[in-house]
Formats: C-alpha cells, sequence, structure tokens
C-alpha cells in the first residue's frame, strides 16, 4: 500500500523565461490508488500541477516520478475531465465516452474487432453514472450536469491508473453535485486508480479524499498535508458529523492564514 | 390562408413584381431598348439563342467548377497547415490578407502572358479569387480548439495527426461548409471577369461579343443564365452544408 506512485521532488515551473515561478519547490507522495484532493486559492497553480503530473509540461526544476518512470513528454496512463465537459458535439454520449479507446493502445489496434465489447464497458460506465437511456443522444441534448457524467465516463473508459479531475463538479448545482461525488466515490472503490482531484470546495475535498493538500497562492507552495482519517466507505450523512465539520474548519483555517499573508 | 401564401412565396413574388414593374415603364416611358430591354425582350433573346447561351453557360460553369475544386483542395491544404502550427500561421498570415487584398481582375493580362487566351487563365482566375475564405476558415476552424481538449487527447498518447482527424476537422467542418457556400459565388465572378477579357467562349465572352454587336437584351439574358447558375449552386453548397453540419446548428440553438 506505501508503494509510491507519483514523486514530486522539489519541483519548480515556470511557464516563460520572463516570468515568476507558478510553483515552487513542491514535494509531494502519492500511493498508489490514493485519492488526493489539492485545494487552494485560484491561480495557485492547480492546473499547473495537473499539468506536470500527466506530463503536458515539463518541470523548470527538480524531478518528477509517476508509475517508476520520471515523467517526459504526455503518460498515455491517464484519463482527464475539467470543469467543462468538452464533449464533441457531433458524436453522440456513447462515441464521446469511446473516444479513448480510439486513441489509446492497445485498444485503438483492437478497435474494430472488439468495437462491440467495448461498447459494452462504456455502456456500463454510462449505466453507474446514471445516464442509460442517453447513450444515443448528444451532448446539446443533455443537461450541464449530465455532459459532466459522460465527460467522466469518457475519463475512466481506458482504465486509466490515474484520473485527474480540474473542478470537475465546480459548474454543478449542489444535489448533482453530492450525487457525484457518490458516483465517484464508488467508482474508486469498486476498481481502484489513483486520483487527484483539484477542486475549491474544502466539503468535497474532505469527502472524497485520502489526502488533502493545501497550496499557496501564488507562487504556489505546498503548506499544508492533511490525511482524511474518516472511515470508509462514507456516506452523504457523514458531511453533518462533528468530525468532518472540524476537518474542514481545520482547512478553512489554512486557506485563511494564506489570504492574510 | 392568403396571408401565409404570401409569406412563403413572397421572394418569387417580389420578383414577379419588379419584372412587372420593370416591363410597365419601359412600355410607358417608351425607353430605348438598346438602353434597358423589356423583360419580355429579353426573354426572347433567351430562347432565340438558347443554343449558343447554353453551350457558353455550359462552359463557363465546368471552367468555375475546376477552379473552386482547386481552390477546396488548397484551402483545405493551406487551411490545414496554417491551423495547426501557430508558426506557419504567423508566418503566412499576413502575406495571404496581402495577396487577397489585390483585385483579381488585375492577374487576368499576367495569366494571359502565360496561358495564352482561353479556358486556363478562367480556371486560375477563379481558383485565386475562390481559395481565400475557404483557408481561412479551415485554419479558424482549427485554431480555435479549446486548450483543455487538447490536453484531454495529449494526455492519452494522442499525435497530433490523430487530434487533427478525430476532433479539428469535424470541428472545423462548419467553418468549412459556409466557406464554400462564398467561395463558390466568387469563383462564378473570377471565371467571367477573366473570360471578358481573356477567351472566346464562356458567358463572359458571349456578353463581350453581345456588347460589341449592340445586342443588349442577350447581354442581359448573359446576367441572368451567370446569376441563376451562381445562385443554385449556391444553394446547392447550403444544403450539403445543412445536411453535413446539423450538429451545429441545432447546438447553437440548444444553447442560445
Ligand atoms: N499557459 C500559461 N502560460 C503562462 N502562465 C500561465 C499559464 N497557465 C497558467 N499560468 C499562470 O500560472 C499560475 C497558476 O495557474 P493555474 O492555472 O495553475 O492556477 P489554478 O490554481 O488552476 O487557478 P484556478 O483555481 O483559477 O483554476 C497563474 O498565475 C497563471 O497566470
Ligand atoms: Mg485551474
Amino acid at each position: 500500500m506505501s508503494n509510491k506512485f507519483i514523486e514530486f521532488d522539489r519541483v519548480w515551473l515556470k511557464y516563460n523565461p520572463t516570468a515568476d515561478f507558478a510553483i515552487e519547490e513542491v514535494t509531494v507522495d502519492i500511493r498508489e490508488h490514493e485519492f488526493v484532493a489539492i485545494v487552494g486559492p485560484s491561480g495557485c497553480g492547480k492546473s499547473t500541477f495537473m499539468k506536470l503530473c500527466t506530463g503536458l509540461r515539463p518541470p523548470s526544476k527538480g524531478t518528477i516520478i509517476v508509475d517508476g518512470r520520471q515523467v517526459a513528454g504526455p503518460l498515455k496512463i491517464t484519463g482527464m475531465a475539467f470543469q467543462a465537459p468538452n464533449l464533441l458535439p457531433w458524436r453522440t454520449t456513447l462515441d464521446n465516452v469511446l473516444l479513448p479507446l480510439e486513441i489509446v493502445e492497445p485498444y485503438k489496434s483492437q478497435y474494430r474487432e472488439k468495437r462491440e465489447q467495448f461498447e459494452d464497458r462504456a455502456m456500463k460506465l454510462i449505466r453507474t453514472v446514471g445516464l442509460a437511456g442517453w447513450e444515443n443522444k448528444f451532448p446539446w441534448e443533455l443537461s450541464g450536469g449530465m455532459q459532466q457524467r459522460a465527460s467522466i465516463c469518457r475519463a475512466l473508459v481506458h482504465e486509466p491508473k490515474l484520473l485527474m479531475l480540474d473542478e470537475p463538479f465546480g459548474a454543478l448545482d449542489a444535489f448533482t453535485r453530492e450525487e457525484l461525488w457518490c458516483v465517484l466515490r464508488d467508482l474508486h472503490a469498486e476498481n481502484p486508480f489513483t486520483v487527484v482531484l483539484v477542486t475549491h470546495d474544502l466539503r468535497e475535498a474532505t469527502f472524497l479524499a485520502d489526502t488533502v493538500y493545501v497550496m499557496s497562492k501564488r507562487p504556489g507552495r505546498i503548506v499544508a498535508r492533511r490525511e482524511i482519517d474518516l472511515p470508509r466507505p462514507r456516506d452523504i450523512e457523514v458531511t453533518y458529523s462533528e468530525a468532518f465539520s472540524k476537518i474542514v474548519h481545520e482547512l478553512r483555517e489554512h486557506i485563511g492564514a494564506i489570504r492574510k499573508s | 390562408m392568403t396571408k401565409s401564401f404570401v409569406e412563403k412565396h413572397a421572394p418569387a413574388l417580389l420578383v414577379i413584381a419588379i419584372l412587372l414593374l420593370w416591363e410597365l415603364i419601359c412600355r410607358g416611358f417608351k425607353v430605348d431598348p438598346f438602353v434597358l430591354p423589356m423583360p419580355s425582350a429579353i426573354w426572347d433573346s433567351l430562347l432565340e439563342f438558347k443554343k449558343p447561351i447554353f453551350d457558353h453557360a455550359l462552359q463557363t460553369f465546368w471552367t468555375t467548377m475546376v477552379g473552386f475544386a482547386v481552390a477546396v483542395l488548397v484551402g483545405i491544404i493551406l487551411g490545414c497547415l496554417l491551423g495547426s502550427s501557430a508558426l506557419v500561421y504567423r508566418a503566412c498570415y499576413p502575406l495571404l490578407v496581402g495577396f487577397n487584398s489585390i483585385p483579381k481582375a488585375a492577374f487576368v493580362p499576367i495569366l494571359v502572358v502565360w496561358f495564352g487566351i482561353g479556358t486556363t487563365p478562367a480556371i486560375v482566375t477563379a481558383f485565386l479569387i475562390s481559395f481565400f475564405p475557404i483557408v481561412v476558415n479551415v485554419a479558424t476552424g482549427l485554431a480555435t480548439l479549446e486548450p483543455e481538449l487538447e490536453d484531454v487527447l495529449r494526455a492519452l498518447g494522442a499525435s497530433r495527426v490523430e487530434i487533427l482527424r478525430k476532433v479539428g476537422l469535424p470541428r472545423s467542418m462548419p467553418f468549412f461548409f459556409a466557406s464554400l457556400k462564398v467561395a463558390i459565388t466568387l469563383a462564378f465572378v473570377g471565371t467571367v471577369v477573366s473570360e471578358i477579357s481573356a477567351s472566346n467562349a464562356g458567358i463572359g465572352y458571349l456578353m463581350m461579343s453581345a456588347s460589341s454587336s449592340l445586342k443588349t437584351p442577350l447581354m442581359f439574358a448573359g446576367v441572368i443564365v451567370i446569376s441563376i447558375m451562381a445562385m443554385a449552386m449556391y444553394e446547392v453548397f447550403a444544403w450539403i452544408e445543412m445536411r453535413m453540419t446539423g450538429w451545429a446548428h441545432r447546438g447553437q440553438q440548444a444553447t442560445a
């Protein structure tokens, strides 16, 4: 359980030579199958952290090791979902979910022969997130919450070892958000993978994560690491418990402290 | 019921009204038919010269289609190059804009020196005048890809070509088909402009020779034939656009 999956060793990054560092001296260790949440003020470098993790950007200083290998160039073991669902409007929900299988090996080369099998797999995910019956609809026929569900399916269909989520529930109403928390919780419990979730919502971070990292405002540094020891499986009810509120408060204080400094 | 009939056929009714008014004015004020022939006289000359008009129209049509086909091909290739590389875009764009601002009629004499009088300069003019909107639209469609979507695909290990094929090209289809409508009408302009001064076939040539033999109704007949052809092709491409990229229009309706 303690084997490291993602290792950041004193990582610094600036986007261009004249700019300041976007993140500074970030050192993190993430275990395999760990659920990590990253919180912090806007512009502190959370999305930057994700780009570094997935190899979309090389660090300026320091090393990043993912799955035992130093990151150089985009990894192929990740699934990503963002605040905007970014579905392709000319594809149905099902075809949108299938997109990664048309790109990632070994699925890509088997795509023709195993299409039906892949469709079954996609449909299973689609049912899990509560989109059954909508698979042949186009994105514009879906509500924002439904599109986001489809986007999460797309991020998971190729069974990535690493799931990156950048404020995926940010644009949703409170009820849908809590429902999707549970969907994500169940997906993670059922078929474990490593998750890095970027969020503004401390309750969301506390409810879902094993470990929460708090980042300081620009230039981003990790200022706190908090293990969430609430027992699993967690029910939505847990968010009303005292232990839960205490953790949220504690995280809140770290953020508050950043503001003042 | 009568109201919906009027609404439905408003454009056709307007055309008929204009033709009637035109006919009446010409008759009423006894306008010299040499200056402005009556619609009925134009119709007569259309019938009288239907064989040569048809032949010349066919010539113009094929010339335009060949020039347009080359424009589509070059437009897609250049558009892909410009749209998928910021460097190429920056390097080529000012040049293209500069080129586009040259009146294409100015090329015709040069083309005559290179290719002689005939179909070739007309094809080249039709191409030159119509490829620009295609390039710009394809490039815009490709260049405005959402960065997050690109990240999703790159994080899956998609190559540039794959991103282009799976997302870039389908995404730029609405832009592309919209540009075809504009380009096809421009292509007709190019062909006729070239035919007027550097050809001995085609509607442009027909009008030129009608002009020198003072057959004004025939000239007007030529104008009508060319505008009907251009309009018909515009409609064809508008129809193709609707068929191919319905998702874009329905998507807009849904979000609007
Ligand atoms: N492509 C880029 N080029 C230059 N600077 C960038 C780029 N992307 C981000 N930055 C800068 O890096 C810093 C961190 O940005 P990042 O997007 O990681 O913030 P964030 O924590 O995700 O913010 P938010 O919560 O608002 O999404 C910001 O100050 C931003 O200006
Ligand atoms: Mg961000």
